[in-house]
């Protein structure tokens, strides 16, 4: 069979576009594996050139070339663990109201609504927690409103859109045979929900708060203008949570702009952010483990998210 | 307690929880422009801002915003369409294809301000855009990739799969079948995709700190190579940064950046809304 000159044209043609189209596929792999290695380009030196000791140490002072981690990791660990204990359980009940009480009109209603508060820019709830909320806590009487309990709420308002659609998400996969069979057995509704929904939606559950815990752990911007910013290790005694502390996130976005290009200053900025990466990195593929089977769907609302 | 009044406990705890969350989605949204409103005027849009920003208005930050989500589309729409083109209809279930997948997750899971360091070091610094619309934009670009690609995957996989058989029946080879037959359908879906990423890069600080943003630059960029002002950095100078700074001015600030996202959001929602309705399958 011969191939006319016109066919072979459309064919070399083709050949092209599924060759771009192969890139753009695995261009996902070469993009975070550029990310990665420029970070650890920029940021490998100070692993080298500050001691591991200094690292570890509970002072960041970088102007007495001072860079103790320890105060940055407790600052991000408080705001985030504070936004989970606060987000996961308003998160979960939501979706089940969502996904088990609330009929179809409000769900049509609410829905798009979490939507919108997952697009509300975090530097403007950032900024309503400077001029609103942060006045409130101080109120309520710590010395200052500019606190990590401060920044773990307007967190935990972030984080609720992921935890709420990725929980409803794994409602909805239930099987309504499952809610049929325990109503028939003569269970209420809230039992059914508590004993048989909830568990069968156990590892959907896992993720959406892992995913939570994901998007605390790495925002910046409204944290940054409600901890208040002290790179200090808060006590016990004064409150762990209504003191200020200073996120790992708020100190790159906070001290890049004025540190000299190539300096250990520098260098330990990026560091921090491999240690996020890591962080990150090590969530979601562990999320993503979770999901039986692998990929699909579950994987791809995680992304939009 | 009986069954049935830990059930009524338990309803009326769970729509409580529920009320909790969702009516301060109504009070910031009601709140912002309520505070914001008034500052809102003919000058407020089409004026630079004067005397140390307390007085004037946002043009550049806004013309700013516009340029970048623009460079934002440029440089994420064609990748995140091809990507999901080759996720939906070329890629074998196969360790490749989940690795894909797995970058994708992480992809967006990365921190704003990860994608900023990258931005610095790999765009401002080792090509040398210098802090540029180019750096920023690539930057925010390959931050709203994982949402392009996930939400035009999903769009192009609900397109029913007897549209190709047929199509591949009738002669058509997979490219052209993809081509006149499925984009068309999923076009709709994608579009929603986009403008939601693209709503999400509008907002976005973090990746714009160290590769674009300037604090104050009354002038308009001349090419991609300029710095730019943002109005989400633009926001979080002048509530932090300027003393003085007028709360007026910063709530409309506020507003005009939630005008423009939440915009976005709404026509992204309308279109598929549309789409739903008159999809014929």
């Amino acid at each position: 069979m011969t191939t006319s000159k016109a066919e072979n044209g459309r064919n070399l043609k083709e050949a092209i576009i599924e060759g771009l189209i192969w890139f753009s596929g695995i261009s996902a792999i070469l993009i975070i594996a550029l990310i990665f290695i420029f970070l650890l380009k920029e940021g490998a030196p100070a692993f080298v050139n500050v001691p591991i000791s200094s690292l570890l140490g509970r002072r960041w002072y970088p102007i007495e070339d001072l860079f103790g981690l320890l105060p940055l990791l407790i600052g991000s660990l408080l705001v985030t663990v504070g936004a989970v204990v606060i987000a996961v359980p308003l998160g979960l009940i939501t979706a089940v109201y969502l996904g088990e009480f609330a009929p179809t009109w409000q769900r049509e209603l609410l829905k798009p609504l979490i939507e919108v508060l997952a697009g509300i820019p975090s530097i403007v709830l950032g900024f309503l927690g400077w001029v609103v909320l942060a006045p409130l806590v101080q109120n309520m009487g710590a010395s200052t409103g500019l606190t990590a309990f401060t920044g773990a709420l307007i967190l935990a308002y972030m984080s609720l859109p992921t935890i709420i659609s990725i929980t409803e998400d794994a409602l909805y996969a239930v099987p309504n045979e499952y809610r049929d069979g325990a109503l028939a057995i003569g269970a209420t509704q809230w039992q059914t929900i508590w004993r048989v929904v909830l568990p069968a939606a156990r590892s959907g559950i896992v993720i959406a708060v892992m995913l939570g815990i994901g998007r605390a752990i790495g925002e910046t911007m409204a944290v940054m203008m409600v901890t208040g910013n002290a790179a200090n290790i808060p006590s016990w005694r004064t409150g762990l949570f209504f003191q200020p502390v200073r996120t790992m996130t708020a100190t790159i976005a906070a001290e890049m702009g004025e540190v000299a290009q190539g300096s250990v200053h520098y260098s330990v900025l990026f560091g921090i952010g491999i240690v996020l990466f890591l962080i990150t990195f090590a969530i979601n593929s562990l999320a993503t483990r979770f999901v039986s089977g692998g990929d699909g769907r579950a994987t791809r609302r995680r992304a939009q998210l | 307690m009986t069954r049935q009044q830990s059930q009524k406990v338990a309803t009326v705890l769970v729509t409580a929880v529920a009320i909790i969350v969702i009516l301060p989605i109504f009070l910031v949204l009601v709140y912002i422009f309520a505070q914001g409103w008034s500052a809102l005027s003919w000058e407020f849009f089409t004026q630079p801002p004067r005397n140390g920003m307390t007085e004037g208005g946002l043009l550049p930050a806004i013309l700013g915003t516009l340029f970048l989500t623009l460079g934002t589309a440029v440089a994420s729409i064609p990748l995140g369409i091809g990507a999901a083109i080759y996720l939906a209809e070329y890629a074998p279930n196969n360790r490749l294809t989940r690795l894909i997948r797995l970058a994708i997750v992480n992809l967006a899971g990365i921190p704003s301000i990860v994608y900023g360091l990258f931005g610095l070091g790999a765009f401002v610094l080792f090509l040398n855009f210098g802090t540029s619309i180019l750096a920023g934009s690539l930057t925010l670009g390959l931050m709203t990739l994982p949402v392009i690609i996930s939400t035009a995957e999903e769009a192009i996989l609900s397109v029913p799969s007897e549209f190709r058989i047929v199509s591949l029946s009738l002669g058509a080879t997979r490219w052209q079948t993809i081509r006149n037959q499925v984009l068309p359908h999923a076009l709709p879906g994608i579009l929603t995709g986009i403008i939601l990423g693209l709503s999400r890069a509008a907002g976005e600080t973090a990746p714009i700190l160290f590769t674009v943003a300037a604090f104050y630059l009354p002038e308009l960029p001349k090419s991609i190579f300029d710095q730019t002002m943002a109005l989400p950095y633009h926001l979080y100078v002048i509530s932090t940064q300027v003393p003085g700074m007028p709360l007026q001015i910063q709530y409309g600030t506020a507003l005009v950046l939630l005008l423009i996202v939440l915009t976005l959001t709404l026509v992204a929602t309308v279109v598929r809304t549309i789409m739903r309705r008159r999809r014929q399958w």
